[in-house]
């Protein structure tokens, strides 16, 4: 029973980092229609500037944290810029979109392989103090409290933003109709580009977060969670960050109760995908359907 | 009687587009079919053709249920239809959009392609002969080796139509076949209409050009709000007080 | 005749995945020319490798039916994978064939008879070069010719536009079955020869990255004719080979010269390369262009 308790936090830690990443992936889909499959590259280049601002720039988490935030941020409108607004004329913008996303993604992880090289490597031992709290056989640690903890703050942020600001507001439009809100005197492209900011932004969040969970980091880790991070917003609906977040949640549960009554990892993707085609077959418009982010 | 449609409903939702719809439509001839925007007219021709299914109601054409076969099975059986919003093969060129229509009637066996037989060929001539013929009807055979997307507005209405007429329908169904057009091509659609009703093709038409209408059609059912408001010849439907009503208010009726 | 001895030697086994991989590029180009994007080609290829493997290794089975029985039975599992997907428009459909891939991956890993993680060891080297260039060359025209079949002006019609098709009396879900299943028969006869071709099939080489890597030979060749999957097919799998000729290093660089070409493509030249041979195709002569002036 506490095996299944520990199991069950286990699966809600890594799952919030999973809905923190698909956030990000949901925004972009719902606001241009468009799958950013360069959302993974970004995620693994956030943990590795992290790394990089803490090992060698010598900055404590607290700054390196927000620093490497705000370049991912940065990356999101390279991305935009350089591959996603030049097609947004095209009739075929969300396949050519994808290809360009495509290409983005290879040319950021080839980055990330040359800047960062090859290895594996973690941070620091004394990055972030760690403490544990024990109840009975449960276990938690200070640093998945943490995680967890950022994790909320910065999709409780988003939502209240979408929700309150203006920008937010503008966003929310641009998913609806963009010509509308063009007539309506919103700046479309502009407002794009700070989509792509925010996407990014959470996702390297996503990155260096995970990155500390699993205390590793590699310039191919975002092969691993590209795939997941499809099915979460597939399982959540597109579009939908609701359904991005429980959807998070629900597929790391799913995961690590997976293993825990397989005994063995080796089938834990292959639940997770089952049950994404299933879901595609059965109800393609997820949880929360085919919802733009009116309902944030 | 070739096509009878009799108490038709089809909600989406929450909302009814077709609230229990009937009309007859005649062997030959063109039988207009007008009423407001939002009136059902697109739905009733979506039903028609099979790219939707009636909630409830039927549709009989030439004696034999149709409703709710999908739209393939529906074009099999002669009905042929243009899109409001012009539905064309962007890439391909003009003739091969007409080509491409022509599946029903065309049956291109594979062997023979396969090893570029005489006879492949021979066929392939009498396909593009008789694709062009459309494109003349139309009127637009000067743009036969253009992409589709080059065409202007009105051509590309007449494409559409030209293409509908590659499978030798024997229904005709037109969502707005002059809509945005100048008066030429009005008039050239028109005489287009009329020498294929005299062929004895049945059409049925939706068209906001009110002289349009009252001019090609022998028979017209106005939709409001998803019902048929009246039936009737042009005289009489245009003096129809609650179709005067629906188009142009109270006051006037 | 030394020379091309001296050739084969150093290039053979270069000569021979370009082939394999075109195979591959067409198998997805079959079904791109429906307009459908799936992405699972390098699943049945996966799926038609291991069974020829096993019927050539276990069971004694000769080549040439083990590589039929292979990819026969790529077929009959696209055919039922199909008929449910293909109802999927768009990304949504590109997601389920990938997640497919993910579960006939996960399988292959997990099951004795297929090898689990080191795969299928030893299976007889029975594939030539002349082997595959000739499947190639067969394959490349029963494409080109279908493209003139009934069948190939339906795929061409649903790619255009699926309702304007259905409108005109054409099956769209028997046709879009009939590009799946032949695009899994033709992936399975090319996971067949691969499997016989240097004694080993892991399930490393049928995953993700690989199903990616099929569609970016279509964008990159081009997807409006047959030769373009073929054409993007060669370029892109002897590149690391030209690269290395001109001085680029193994690792980052060639990787980000990929994704560099892909992106140009897409931005530059969508249709893909071939484009640039048939890109001045002007309309027939002594008809004038249209103005706006004459619209009626």
């Amino acid at each position: 029973m506490d095996l299944l308790a520990q199991q069950l936090i286990n699966g809600l830690f890594i799952g919030s980092v999973y809905g923190l990443f698909a956030v990000g992936y949901t925004l972009v889909f719902g606001v241009l229609d468009m799958l950013n499959l360069a959302h993974a590259a970004v995620f693994t280049l956030g943990g590795l500037i992290a790394l990089w601002l803490v090992e060698t720039a010598g900055l404590s988490l607290w700054l390196a944290f927000p620093g490497a935030v705000l370049a991912c941020g940065v990356l999101g409108l390279i991305l935009d810029r350089v591959a996603f607004a030049p097609l947004r004329r095209r009739a075929d913008s969300n396949f050519s979109g994808l290809i360009s996303s495509i290409a983005m993604a290879i040319i950021f992880e080839s980055a990330a392989l040359g800047l960062f090289g090859a290895r594996t490597v973690r941070f620091p031992v004394h990055t972030l103090s760690v403490h544990i709290w024990r109840w009975g056989g449960i276990s938690i640690t200070s640093l998945q409290v943490e995680i967890v903890a950022v994790a909320i703050f910065l999709m409780v942020v988003l939502t209240q933003f979408l929700n309150r600001a203006r920008a937010g507001k503008a966003i929310r439009a641009v998913a609806e109709n963009d010509l509308t809100a063009r007539l309506l005197g919103i700046h479309v492209d502009g407002i794009i580009a700070f989509t792509f900011f925010i996407s990014s932004a959470l996702g390297g969040a996503a990155g260096i977060l995970f990155g500390l969970y699993f205390d590793s980091l590699s310039p191919d880790m975002g092969r691993s969670i590209e795939l997941k991070g499809l099915a979460v917003i597939i399982l959540g609906g597109m579009g939908s960050i609701p359904g991005a977040i429980i959807g998070g949640l629900a597929f790391g549960l799913s995961e690590v109760l997976t293993v825990a009554i397989t005994g063995t990892s080796n089938l834990r993707d292959a639940v997770a995908f089952t049950v994404l085609f299933a879901v595609l077959i059965l109800r393609p418009a997820g949880i929360f359907g085919r919802k733009k982010m009116r309902e944030a | 009687m070739l096509l009878q449609v009799k108490d038709v409903t089809r909600t989406f939702g929450g909302v009814r587009a077709l609230d229990g719809v009937s009309l007859d439509v005649e062997k030959g001839g063109v039988h207009g079919l007008i009423g407001p925007n939002g009136a059902g007219k697109t739905t009733l021709i979506n039903v028609l053709s099979g790219i939707t299914a009636p909630s409830s109601g039927t549709v009989m054409l030439d004696g034999i249920a149709v409703h709710g076969l999908p739209a393939h099975r529906l074009a099999a059986m002669g009905v042929a239809r243009t899109f409001q919003n012009i539905r064309l093969f962007p890439a391909m060129t003009c003739l091969e959009n007409v080509m491409a229509g022509q599946y029903l009637v065309a049956s291109r066996p594979f062997f023979p392609r396969l090893f570029c037989l005489p006879s492949a060929r021979r066929q392939e001539k009498e396909y593009r002969e008789q694709a062009m013929q459309c494109l003349q009807r139309a009127g637009i055979e000067a743009r036969a080796g253009f992409p589709a997307k080059a065409l202007s507005y009105g051509e590309r209405r007449r494409l559409e139509i030209a293409r509908a007429l590659a499978s030798r329908p024997r229904l005709l169904l037109l969502d707005e076949p002059v809509a945005g057009m100048r008066q030429k091509g009005v008039q050239q659609v028109g005489s287009l209409i009329q020498s294929l009703a005299e062929e004895g093709m049945t059409i049925l038409l939706i068209e906001h050009n009110m002289t349009f209408v009252m001019g090609l059609c022998s028979r017209i059912t106005v939709l409001n709000f998803g019902r048929t408001l009246t039936t009737g010849n042009p005289e009489q439907v245009s003096h129809h007080p609650e179709v005067v009503e629906a188009y142009l208010g109270v006051n006037h009726a | 005749m030394d020379a091309l001895n001296q050739f084969f030697a150093i290039y053979g086994s270069l000569v021979n995945f370009m082939g394999i991989n075109a195979l591959l590029a067409l198998s997805l180009y079959l079904t791109l020319s429906a307009g459908q994007l799936s992405l699972g080609s390098a699943a049945f290829a996966a799926i038609g490798g291991y069974t020829a493997g096993i019927l050539t290794m276990k069971f004694g089975v000769p080549f040439l039916l083990s590589i039929a029985a292979g990819s026969i039975f790529s077929g009959m599992v696209g055919l039922v994978i199909g008929l449910p997907v293909l109802r999927l428009r768009g990304v949504f459909l590109a997601i389920a064939t990938l997640s497919f891939g993910e579960v006939v991956r996960i399988v292959v890993l997990n099951l004795d008879i297929t090898g689990g993680a080191q795969g299928l060891v030893g299976i007889p080297n029975f594939t030539t070069t002349w082997g595959i260039y000739l499947t190639l060359a067969v394959a490349g025209y029963g494409i080109a010719r279908l493209r003139h079949s009934r069948a190939g002006w339906c795929f061409e019609s649903i790619r255009e536009d699926e309702t304007a098709a259905s409108a005109m009396g054409i099956n769209t879900t028997y046709y879009k079955t009939l590009a799946f299943t032949l695009g899994a028969i033709l992936a399975g006869l090319a996971g067949g020869l691969y499997a016989h071709l240097n004694y080993i099939i892991t399930p490393r080489e049928f995953g993700f990255s690989f199903a990616v890597d099929l569609l970016i030979y279509n964008i990159v060749g081009g997807i409006r004719i047959w030769y373009g999957p073929v054409l993007g097919a060669f370029l892109l799998t002897a590149l690391p080979e030209i690269l290395r000729g001109t001085g680029v290093a193994a690792g980052p660089m060639r990787m980000a010269a990929n994704g560099l070409i892909l992106l140009l493509v897409i931005l530059f030249l969508p249709n893909g390369l071939v484009s640039i041979f048939t890109r001045n195709r002007k309309p027939p002569a002594g008809i004038s262009p249209v103005s706006v002036a004459e619209e009626v």
